[in-house]
């Protein structure tokens, strides 16, 4: 996906409700966004543009303050993902571990780039910072769960598995 | 007190002195590109470093406050090669074309870079950052490459005007200073201000340079107007290397004759005519029951700030327009009449502290003359730019003066360019022309000073007329917000977007509080050596409504000084 497209992307006018609903509670309290943002990414993983703008207006600070705070973090998106957000982690001990043959086994099979997002919207390739479990790199985490101890040849089999449906 | 040493030097500061600060008194320059010395100390640069004695590593001097019997050295050997270090790692990321940049001369980091004695080639790899070069705004250029992210501009535009455009997208390596969702500067919020372009130390923001326009127009043979707002005459010289606070009037006239501009008039008058048009506009919403409390509109960065923020006030803010506009309503009509020109023959420029004044002249509601009211605006800096291209000595230069009919002004247009100014300008003319009386004193010290929010009460025969003055977009927000509850004190509020009014304008040189003073203080001096100093007293003001546009608030007035104004408020989406 190019980048305008992902800026374009149109949260559904009833989930804006919802999060406005969520942040009206914390108007004028700029030092509650993190708490915001986590409830707000429960039901709409992606901060678009109306989804900070709505944000902005209910909790009365400015939209470009939530775009840069959605932006700082690693495990938050300005961008729609994938339904699988698969995070590879990008620090020292994976990389020596092999992390790279992990990358291209899993960009080979899902045909996409790290960063990006598959046609379908079911997998999303991402770094991550650490997941805290260097003793069993390389590791990789597919939304809420972790995988580790990978070689290429079992991350096809995990990634699969979650094509098929299986998981 | 604290007592301490630097290179040498006992000094003895206040607690809570940072080591920056009690190095000056020392006549000691740590360098830096971070620090503004009217902003938050921010310590992300780190080309400030210093070495304390008994620390194993070297703190930014611009953060560290200073202890008893602290032991500095500002520039060791041992702190000379980490400054050039940091400066590489900068450099390392930062495009070497200064040449031909906008800021070229005027850099800070530039300056650091040569202070530094850069004298080996860079041990680093460039990577220079990604551009996302964006001139869409009729006011600012932004070039990412450049931008050093010291963060400056952002606490420009949150702190200072409550507005937050820009902030810094990403983190680490991967950190730019941009609007939101890849917005461009012109689909933002952006007011114009330019206050982002005064404190960024390099290129990142510059003014948008108008400047082949006007040497198009010279070229093409058209009959160039050029009009000087107040406060240029006030803050020009700064520009090309005066001291702040120096008045050359009369030189500006004879530079920009040399230039090419074919007439010279000073927007002084039409201040003087936005106070008669203004003042008695007022006057009539208080007498009849109009929308109160009235809000001045003579600074384009506000009015597009309420038409964004307060779209749902805009009766609240006068009709009139500007000086600069109804300068150049005035021009293609009345004036063009007279000297016999065509109006199509005439290109308007007028040469403002401002780069807001950009885009205002650009608005679909300012064609009232039946063409573009004011064709082009150019900023004091690029004015002084001219002047340089133009090869002229400005020492060098005799005083020269206005050209009529409209070449003069009163005192009161001249305070145009201060927070306070219109205030007291209107005040003068509205107590006057309600009491009937001579005020025994013109200035009126209440509407004066630096506060962000300033207020009075003025007597008029009886009747009791609340004013504020505010200056600082975040303070206007806050008079805005009691407008919006119905709760407003106030039966008048002057607002000026930029700190300061248009002598802290940013289309200025680049400005410090210290420097704001100087600029005020000339600025009042000028006022008290006019030899008139009320509005309704121009004798060219008056002629103007005799021969032409009647009266205050007339048919003809209303047509050509008086605007609209329209909601905005699809910016915030």
């Amino acid at each position: 996906m190019r980048e305008e497209e992902n800026y374009s992307y149109k949260t559904p006018s009833s989930q804006l409700v919802k999060i406005a609903e969520i942040a009206s509670h914390y108007k004028g309290r700029p030092e509650m966004l993190m708490k915001v943002i986590t409830k707000v990414q429960k039901i709409e993983p992606a901060f678009s543009a109306s989804v900070a703008s709505v944000i902005a207006r209910e909790m009365d600070i400015p939209q470009t303050q939530v775009y840069s705070f959605v932006t700082f973090y690693a495990m938050l998106s300005v961008k729609p993902r994938g339904k699988y957000v698969i995070r590879m982690c990008k620090s020292a001990p994976c990389h020596v571990r092999g992390a790279k043959e992990i990358v291209r086994a899993l960009e080979d099979l899902l045909q996409i780039k790290m960063g990006e997002t598959t046609e379908d919207r079911r997998f999303t390739l991402e770094y991550c910072p650490c997941l805290g479990v260097c003793e069993q790199s390389p590791a990789i985490m597919i939304n809420e769960k972790a995988y580790v101890n990978l070689t290429p040849e079992s991350v096809r089999d995990i990634v699969k598995r979650y094509i098929r449906g299986e998981v | 007190m604290i007592n301490l040493t630097i290179d040498g030097e006992a000094i003895a500061v206040e607690e809570g002195t940072t080591i920056l600060e009690a190095a000056r008194r020392l006549n000691v320059h740590i360098p830096t590109l971070c620090h503004h010395e009217d902003q938050a100390v921010k310590a992300v640069c780190r080309i400030c470093v210093v070495e304390v004695e008994g620390q194993r590593l070297l703190p930014t001097a611009c953060s560290m406050p200073v202890s008893e019997g602290m032991v500095v050295k500002t520039a060791s050997p041992k702190v000379i090669k980490a400054r050039k270090n940091i400066m590489e790692l900068i450099l390392a990321r930062h495009p070497q074309d200064c040449l031909v940049c906008s800021k070229n001369g005027k850099c800070q980091l530039q300056k650091v870079a040569r202070d530094l004695n850069m004298n080996r080639p860079n041990r680093y790899e460039r990577d220079v950052r990604e551009s996302r070069f964006d001139d869409s705004s009729p006011s600012i250029v932004r070039d990412m490459s450049k931008c050093i992210l010291c963060g400056r501009c952002v606490e420009a535009c949150t702190k200072g005007q409550g507005i937050t455009v820009m902030a810094k997208e990403n983190r680490g390596y991967g950190t730019a200073v941009v609007p939101p969702y890849g917005k461009k500067l012109v689909d933002t919020c952006c007011v114009n201000c330019g206050q982002c372009i005064q404190v960024c130390p390099v290129g990142a923001l510059s003014i948008r340079d108008n400047t082949d326009e006007v040497y198009d127009q010279i070229a093409k043979g058209k009959h160039v107007v050029a009009q000087i707002a107040p406060s240029v005459r006030i803050t020009l010289a700064e520009s090309l290397g005066y001291a702040p606070g120096t008045v050359t009037t009369g030189k500006i006239i004879h530079a920009m004759r040399k230039i090419g501009f074919s007439k010279v008039f000073d927007s002084d008058f039409t201040a003087d005519l936005t106070i008669m048009e203004e003042g008695n506009e007022f006057l009539n919403r208080l007498k009849n029951g109009g929308t109160l409390p009235m809000m001045t509109s003579c600074c384009p960065a506000w009015v597009k700030y309420c038409e964004t923020y307060g779209y749902e006030q805009l009766s609240h803010l006068s009709s009139a327009k500007s000086p600069q506009q109804m300068f150049g309503a005035v021009i293609k009509t009345y004036y063009a009449k007279k000297a016999e020109i065509d109006p199509k023959n005439i290109c308007s420029v007028s040469v403002m502290p401002c780069t807001a004044k950009k885009f205002e002249c650009k608005r679909s509601e300012m064609c009232d003359s039946g063409y573009q009211d004011v064709d082009i605006s150019i900023t004091v800096e690029e004015l002084a730019k001219m002047i340089r291209t133009a090869g002229i000595h400005f020492d060098d230069l005799e005083d020269q003066e206005f050209d009529s009919p409209f070449g003069l002004g009163s005192g009161a247009g001249q305070i145009f360019g201060t927070t306070g100014g219109v205030m007291e300008a209107a005040l003068r003319t509205v107590y006057e022309v309600v009491t009937g009386e001579t005020l025994p004193r013109l200035e009126f010290d209440q509407v004066r000073g630096t506060e962000g929010i300033r207020e009075a009460e003025i007597d008029l025969n009886g009747m009791k007329v609340r004013v504020a003055v505010v200056h600082g977009l975040s303070n206007a927000r806050k008079v805005l917000d009691e407008v919006k509850a119905g709760t407003s004190p106030y039966q008048f509020i002057e607002v000026m977007a930029c700190e300061g009014g248009c002598i802290g304008g940013g289309g200025n040189a680049p400005k410090t509080r210290r420097i704001l003073a100087e600029r005020r203080r000339a600025i009042y001096e000028e006022d008290r050596s006019l030899p008139i100093r009320k509005s309704h007293e121009n004798p060219y003001v008056q002629r103007l409504y005799e021969e032409y546009l009647g009266e205050p608030l007339g048919e003809r007035s209303h047509k050509l000084l008086h605007t609209t104004y329209h909601s905005r408020r699809d910016l915030l989406r």
